[in-house]
């Protein structure tokens, strides 16, 4: 992809070594469309941002931007910050959210990293049907279990902790999942398998010492997405989890925050600020994942 | 190349060759193991996740004790109750180990994936026909209730609108900010790019506190504007508006939420496409005398519609499903409501679970052809990778 890049800017630049303001000004429709775009797009989270630091006052009287004129001034504070996590609880539902994603991510790849290896290399009747039928279940919107599920955990006791919405993103996870991995370790040479199998290796141990370590990119992908996908999840926390302050995760207690003080800008801001800290973590350091990640979740339902 | 294609067809063979070892006919003990086996891994791992859950918490224990036994149940247990399945067939006379061994491996997802996805699905579409609490078939009549009723034809008309602008905004900016950013050097374009890319990792929820800000409106003469796009209004000499709710208008400033997130995933992928055009073919272009707009309509845009296919079919599909931007900014009032978030509440504020699930049935069935060209694209784009 850089190589690619490369060779594209050396053909659009002229051939000649140009001189720093040829340079600068060198294609300046195109930078100022593309510097444009840009400010654009980051004025929403930088104002944000800003006003997370600014005094409650400060966020109340006058607008984000004018810091710019008066940068001097000590309207700056943290203080948003430690009420948010404190008073308004964000501080447990960061935990909350901890607590919900980790396990939903890692559960529905150590069974679908199974299933995959089955999948493609063990021989069984009705194989191709049923990685058919796996395939087949990206299509359903997780609306179409909503009722159903909330029934079933209202009779076995299950609604409002923690088990029930592991359990639902693992199952809604696990069609992505299965057909990522399938692919992947379905594409691994065929005799590598062979050779495992000559030295007497059973199946399980093929998965354990030779696929599973080999399928770390594939892994790591579909990780990232279940990750930032159960993170930034609001619709089956809210369902199946609910909004009791003990249990609720960081998108709700937002999303209550929004309710019961819509005006409260300072505390707002610091709040959704709190909850993208970490998915901008991770789609700062793993952004080679997160982009085929996200590609792939292009077939999730 | 070669190489891969041979390596693919060579899966695909696989797949498609008729099932291994010969099966013992109407084995009825094999048939019952390998039930056994599929079902033993995820009992367990519920029954004990259950357990953490309920059991755990109800006893008011340290709820970072919960998530670390949870950890243990979720990666370590599950992963030694697989061991133990794989041990026991292991030990079952020769004549059924081989037969029942795959389901030592696929068996716990089956269970799980028939659990939480088929049954629920069945269950679903068995509601759409009942009435509000699921009592007594009534035919068709949610779905005409939903094709009548004044409120679900709202939301059905808006989600059209959002299915229509938002891909379509959305893929023209990602793709002018791709061919643009193309022409900088590498390192510009990387930087530039990561801008527009880092609102794909923020939740709806978060975006929409964001540009409920931006939105931020304050009648005249109850202070300064405080959100920058009345700030910008009234700068410019105009009164300040309550954007969210201008009827019908309200819905585009929503939407320009999710072109906000979804750009850069249309961005990221379309480039990948326009650098994936071979170089020749547009030099050879160049100096035939095309200019830079010939070169992008008549190469670039062809080469890359397969790409333009699949971005425009996922954000169609992302649109479709959208809830979470709705629900928080406006509850769907102010003539805002789209489908999913109709759903829910027709399920939740309304308890009326039959209209609930005939809305989620036409979320599905509207999907389905799209998600089957997307599926079919992705095996096509794996192939070549």
């Amino acid at each position: 992809m850089t190589t690619a890049a490369e060779t594209g800017a050396h053909v659009s630049s002229s051939q000649e070594e140009p001189g720093f303001w040829a340079r600068v000004f060198h294609l300046w429709p195109v930078k100022l469309v593309i510097l444009i775009i840009v400010i654009v797009w980051i004025i929403p989270t930088l104002g944000v941002l800003i006003s997370s630091f600014r005094t409650p006052d400060a966020v109340n009287t006058s607008g984000w931007w004018t810091v710019f004129s008066n940068l001097g001034s000590n309207e700056w504070t943290l203080a948003n910050y430690s009420n948010v996590l404190t008073s308004e609880g964000f501080g447990n539902s960061f935990l909350n959210s901890l607590s919900v994603t980790i396990p939903a991510t890692v559960m529905p790849i150590t069974i679908a990293a199974f299933a995959a290896y089955g999948f493609a290399w063990m021989k069984f009747p009705g194989r191709q049907w049923l990685f058919v039928g796996v395939v087949a279940l990206l299509v359903i919107p997780l609306q179409m279990a909503l009722i159903p599920l909330l029934r079933l955990y209202t009779t076995v006791n299950l609604n409002g902790t923690f088990p029930a919405v592991w359990l639902a993103h693992t199952g809604f996870g696990l069609p992505l999942a299965i057909y990522l991995l399938r692919n992947y370790i379905g594409s691994l040479p065929s005799s590598m398998m062979e050779s495992a199998e000559i030295d007497g290796a059973s199946h399980f141990q093929t998965f354990t010492k030779l696929v599973v370590p080999l399928s770390v990119p594939v892994l790591a992908s579909f990780a990232i997405f279940q990750f930032l996908w159960v993170w930034n999840d609001l619709l089956i926390a809210l369902v199946f989890l609910g909004g009791e302050p003990d249990v609720r995760v960081i998108t709700l207690a937002l999303n209550n925050l929004n309710g019961s003080r819509g005006q409260a800008w300072h505390l707002l801001t610091a709040g959704a600020f709190i909850t993208m800290a970490l998915p901008l973590v991770v789609f700062l350091s793993l952004q080679r994942y997160f982009v085929r990640g996200l590609t792939a979740g292009s077939v999730k339902g | 190349m070669p190489d891969t294609q041979d390596k693919d067809l060579r899966v695909d063979e696989q797949v498609l060759s008729p099932a291994g070892p010969e099966e013992p006919d109407s084995n009825f003990i094999t048939q019952v193991l390998r039930v056994v086996v599929s079902l033993a891994v995820p009992v367990v791992a519920i029954v004990l996740l259950w357990w953490s859950g309920t059991v755990l918490l109800n006893e008011d224990a340290n709820r970072l004790l919960v998530v670390f036994v949870a950890l243990i149940i979720g990666v370590l247990g599950v992963f030694a109750m697989y061991y133990a399945m794989d041990w026991l067939v292991n030990r079952l006379p020769e004549r059924y180990r081989d037969h029942v061994l795959p389901f030592v491996f696929v068996g716990p997802a089956l269970v799980v994936l028939s659990v939480f996805l088929v049954y629920p699905t069945i269950v679903t579409f068995k509601l759409s026909f009942q009435d509000r609490n699921g009592e007594n078939f009534v035919g068709f009549d949610n779905y005409v209730d939903v094709f009548t009723d004044p409120g679900t034809l709202e939301a059905l008309r808006n989600s059209f609108l959002w299915v229509i602008i938002v891909p379509a905004l959305a893929v023209g900016i990602g793709l002018a900010f791709a061919v643009l950013s193309d022409k900088l050097g590498s390192k510009g374009e990387a930087f530039s790019k990561s801008f527009i890319f880092m609102p794909m990792a923020i939740s709806f929820v978060g975006a929409s506190i964001v540009w409920r800000f931006v939105y931020n409106f304050r009648p005249e003469g109850f202070g300064e504007q405080i959100g920058i796009l009345n700030g910008f209004w009234t700068a410019i000499g105009n009164e300040p508006i309550a954007w969210l709710l201008q009827e019908p208008w309200n819905n585009f400033f929503l939407m320009v939420i999710l072109v906000w997130l979804q750009v850069g995933f249309a961005m990221v992928i379309l480039s990948a496409g326009i650098k994936g055009v071979p170089n020749e073919i547009i030099e050879a272009a160049r100096i035939d005398g095309a200019n830079e707009f010939k070169v992008f309509w008549r190469i670039i845009i062809p080469s890359i519609s397969s790409t333009l296919v699949v971005v425009l079919t996922t954000i169609v599909i992302t649109v479709w499903k959208v809830f979470d931007i709705v629900f928080v900014m406006t509850s769907g009032e102010f003539g805002t409501s789209v489908v999913a978030e109709r759903m829910v509440t027709e399920f939740f504020t309304f308890g009326n679970d039959g209209k609930g699930a005939a809305l989620a049935v036409i979320l599905l069935v509207a999907i389905i052809p799209l998600m089957f060209l997307n599926v079919s694209r992705f095996k096509a784009q794996e192939a070549q990778r």
